[in-house]
């Protein structure tokens, strides 16, 4: 069972969307119990990290998403919240993977981020299988966790970011895959085939 | 880098799409839905629906077609029309749309817009904004569909609504808007200069230099039309090649 975390900070709905036209079952919910038994955890996310780190604390599933064992996808802020903190309203995150992120310069490029871009892939990764090296992805982000040694594919926007991640169980992605056509759709097909 | 967008709008009516021309003579022009899934194929890389005819009865309508659409299509799309409070900004949101864009209201209560980005996120807010020159030149914001002129100026307010955390602004020319002779260049220039979030240029367009010119001089990020797509006059995916082979960065 797929476990799609709904905290109340996330658009939900296009990612079920897009898991019905995979044809996958999944529950809608945060409630620790239901987390602890999926084989797979989606961690959506849009909006604003303070208060989506509130929201994780209303609902008591801090401590849960950070020691969780199976395959976990932090999309957009979802992945973004596991990193050590954001700038984005100065809050403490999940702590998963290094890293502090950090809002694009807007004296150099537009923000937010939005659009289509490029995606390279760095290291090998079983969510990018059969999936071309720069493919394009669908951005929506003001901030963005720097590259680090957990990162797996990098876009630029003025500088080169974190576009996915990998850390054991953890993965994370700061583009939508709900929203990437095609592309998209092979790539959450590649995660919940792991 | 990002690519430049292609955004083909689509005004709806009773979950029908209309178009007309300077905002009047609407004529129909298909179901929003199948026109959606064309689009998507074709290689759109966003969708605008704007609810022209946005009332309380009607609302309910509008959240059904919207859930209809996010199950349709796999690529993002924004939504407008007589949005004013943060509750319906949840429920278009919650129903499937990525971006929800605000006109009149902002106008109103300016402050909607800050409170709408904390709540959702700056990307998930668009201002629209529909301006006018007079007869001194200066482009003048008008509300309610282009019914009603505003006190405010264009560049200012484009800048003001950036400064209150709009993630984009969707830039409509009503002296060009369904006369195919060319996007507001000269006033886009200006906005892109002005402000440093994402402007999509809208009203005008008739040809594929056009988007180019656009693109090009004007500096936009995306560039939304209507009736050329609707009726077939112009290709997505030709539109696509032709911007690629005169260097702009688009998803093929």
């Amino acid at each position: 069972m797929i476990a799609l975390i709904d905290y109340d900070a996330g658009n939900t709905a296009s990612v079920a969307n897009a898991l019905g036209t995979l044809g996958q079952e999944f529950l809608l919910t945060n409630k620790e119990a239901d987390i602890c038994r999926a084989d797979k955890i989606i961690f959506p996310g849009v909006g604003e990290a303070s208060f989506a780190i509130k929201q994780l604390h209303r609902y008591n599933l801090i401590n849960l998403l950070r020691i969780v064992k199976k395959p976990l996808l932090g999309i957009c802020l979802g992945m973004q919240l596991l990193s050590e903190f954001s700038s984005e309203g100065n809050i403490a995150c999940l702590g998963v993977v290094p890293g502090r992120v950090e809002k694009f310069d807007s004296s150099k490029v537009n923000v937010p981020h939005m659009g289509w871009n490029e995606v390279f892939q760095k290291k090998e990764s079983r969510l990018f299988k059969d999936i071309k090296d720069g493919e394009f992805f669908y951005f929506a982000n003001s901030y963005y966790l720097p590259v680090n040694e957990y990162t797996t594919a990098t876009a630029n926007h003025g500088i080169d970011f974190t576009a996915a991640l990998e850390k054991d169980n953890f993965y994370g992605i700061q583009f939508h895959p709900e929203k990437s056509g095609d592309a998209g759709l092979k790539l959450l097909n590649n995660f919940l085939e792991l | 880098m990002v690519s430049k967008r292609i955004i083909p709008c689509l005004d709806v009516k009773d979950g029908k799409v209309v178009k007309g021309t300077n905002f009047v003579n609407l004529i129909d022009a298909g179901d929003a839905v199948e026109l959606a899934e064309r689009y998507s194929k074709e290689g759109a890389d966003e969708l605008v629906f704007l609810d022209i005819t946005a009332s309380a009865e009607k609302r309910k309508t509008l959240l059904y077609l919207v859930e209809k659409v996010a199950k349709a299509i796999r690529i993002p799309f924004t939504v407008g029309g007589g949005i004013s409070e943060l509750q319906d900004i949840e429920s278009l949101l919650k129903a499937g749309a990525d971006k929800v864009s605000l006109n009149s209201s902002i106008v109103r209560n300016p402050s909607l817009i800050t409170e709408a980005s904390r709540r959702f996120g700056s990307q998930a807010i668009v201002a629209a904004i529909d301006t006018k020159r007079n007869i001194s030149g200066v482009n003048k914001v008008f509300v309610k569909g282009g019914r009603e002129e505003t006190e405010l100026e264009g560049l200012s307010w484009c800048q003001r609504a950036a400064e209150l955390g709009a993630g984009e602004i969707l830039l409509t020319s009503m002296d060009k808007d369904g006369t195919k002779d060319g996007y507001d260049v000269e006033f886009l220039k200006k906005v892109t200069s002005g402000v440093s979030i994402p402007v999509i240029a809208s009203g005008g367009a008739g040809k594929k230099e056009d988007f180019l010119d656009a693109f090009k001089t004007a500096g936009v990020d995306a560039c939304l039309a209507a009736s050329l797509f609707h009726f077939s006059i112009l290709d997505i995916k030709e539109l696509k090649q032709y911007l690629r082979e005169n260097n702009i960065k688009v998803r093929l």
